[in-house]
């Protein structure tokens, strides 16, 4: 039987939606947690140009970057599809993805930036969510995906769930309920999905380690 | 779905790269559309505006009643689309993937430090951008070895999703080259991709949409002293 690894990162936004896919379609696979601060020479051989996670190695071939991971198994393994068939429908969700892909970035800014920049980053981050609520999100549908979640859903992860621990501790109010009505109800609907529940990073423990990151990285730009 | 006669049309200028590998696609499956350019500095149309509202950007490829906008989900709709027609990705799956993955790579990482050799303010600046490009080329020239299995493209004997992904590029390259004084296509570093750009360029699919060098060199005059003159320098 073909081998499926994954290498990841527990805290990361894109190793999470290569799981969720695989959880999804009930695909067997092997998790090799990275240590990022010494990447192993597994991920270094697998992935040369970024030298980041996740990638996926299958029959012993590795595959980089979540979107490409996403589609490729979408196309191996057809059974609990996350992507229309039609061809329109399938082009509108990858815009969508691919705005995921673009504006994501910004929520990670906030916890590695402060003043000016940071304050750049929340409006970044605002004008994203503002585009999702307006254009993204119809009327009576649970899901970016429609009546089921699907490879939209997924990408827009780091929204229903990194921005709101981020939020947190950096004091921050972005996401307000009262200002984005639809997308903080997707956020409900998208975290109420068994397998999405199940294999969400603790907040608890992303915070404490984001928390760090932020010190170190704001004590080295001071120095 | 838009039946293939539906009326097909791409929205676009004739300088832009993303708009190019529109055109490209679709005449590679002998597809008949109509090229409405916009005028960019005059204001967006509001077709523009109406087809693509969270961009407000070309290409945007008008179906039937379908308006679809991203450059590479264009190419990918288009190769779905008029299937019957030679395929623009590969069929195989894991090399569907790799296509994809350096095809967002040359939109993520390897364009935008071409921008940044224009745009660069400053001798080191101008050189950092330089040397990532020439960086991105030697990592192309393997892929090429790599994908090509012998043939004149990424894509074997025929254009295929790389090669339209990449080789929208090479008017501005050339341009770059022409503006900087350094040959970044060249024998030494990768003889493959130099063969292989003049057969892009060459072919029927890509000679009445690839803009003149000369055209591009003088547009690109005028768009930096357009920007440079609109950024008050503090």
């Amino acid at each position: 039987m073909a081998v499926v690894k994954l290498l990841g990162a527990w805290l990361s936004p894109y190793c999470c939606r290569v799981i969720w896919a695989l959880k999804l379609k009930a695909i067997p696979y092997e998790y090799i947690e990275e240590d990022l601060s010494v990447k192993s020479p597994l991920l270094l051989q697998c992935n040369p140009v970024y030298k980041r996670v996740p990638v996926l190695i299958h029959d012993g071939k590795p595959i980089s970057e979540s979107t490409v991971i996403l589609r490729y198994i979408e196309e191996i393994w057809p059974q609990n599809p996350l992507l229309p068939s039609d061809p329109y429908e399938k082009a509108v969700a990858l815009f969508w993805i691919k705005f995921a892909d673009d504006k994501s970035p910004s929520i990670s800014k906030l916890y590695r930036t402060d003043g000016e920049e940071q304050q750049q980053a929340a409006k970044e981050c605002s004008e994203m969510l503002e585009i999702i609520e307006e254009h993204g999100l119809i009327e009576g549908k649970k899901f970016l995906g429609g009546d089921e979640i699907n490879m939209v859903d997924i990408a827009f992860c780091s929204v229903a769930h990194w921005l709101g621990v981020i939020e947190e501790f950096a004091g921050l109010k972005i996401l307000e309920p009262h200002k984005f009505p639809k997308l903080s109800s997707w956020i409900q609907n998208f975290k109420s999905v068994p397998v999405i529940k199940e294999n969400l990073p603790d907040s608890d423990k992303m915070v404490a380690l984001l928390k760090r990151r932020r010190e170190m990285l704001l004590a080295s730009k001071s120095n | 779905m838009a039946s293939n006669d539906a009326e097909v049309k791409v929205l676009g200028t004739w300088s832009s790269p993303f708009v190019m590998r529109a055109r490209i696609a679709l005449n590679i499956k002998s597809v008949n559309h109509e090229f409405l350019q916009e005028r960019l500095w005059e204001g967006k149309s509001q077709l523009l505006l109406n087809s693509n509202p969270v961009h407000k950007k070309v290409p945007v490829l008008i179906h039937g009643h379908h308006t679809i906008c991203e450059s590479l989900i264009i190419v990918q709709y288009i190769d779905e689309v008029w299937s019957s027609a030679p395929s623009i990705l590969p069929s195989e799956p894991h090399e569907r993937a790799t296509a994809r993955f350096w095809a967002a790579y040359l939109d993520d990482k390897w364009f935008p430090s071409m921008r940044a050799i224009g745009m660069a303010e400053g001798e080191d600046a101008r050189r950092a951008a330089i040397g990532q490009v020439e960086e991105g080329l030697v990592l192309l020239e393997e892929e090429f070895g790599e994908c090509s299995k012998g043939g004149p493209f990424f894509g074997g004997d025929r254009i295929g999703y790389l090669d339209i992904a990449f080789g929208c590029f090479l008017g501005w390259l050339r341009v770059t080259e022409k503006m900087s004084g350094i040959r970044l296509l060249n024998e030494t570093n990768t003889p493959r991709l130099l063969k292989w750009a003049h057969g892009f360029c060459s072919d029927d699919a890509v000679k009445d949409v690839m803009p003149e060098t000369e055209k591009l060199a003088e547009f690109a005059k005028m768009i930096k002293g357009r920007v440079k003159g609109a950024t008050p320098r503090t």
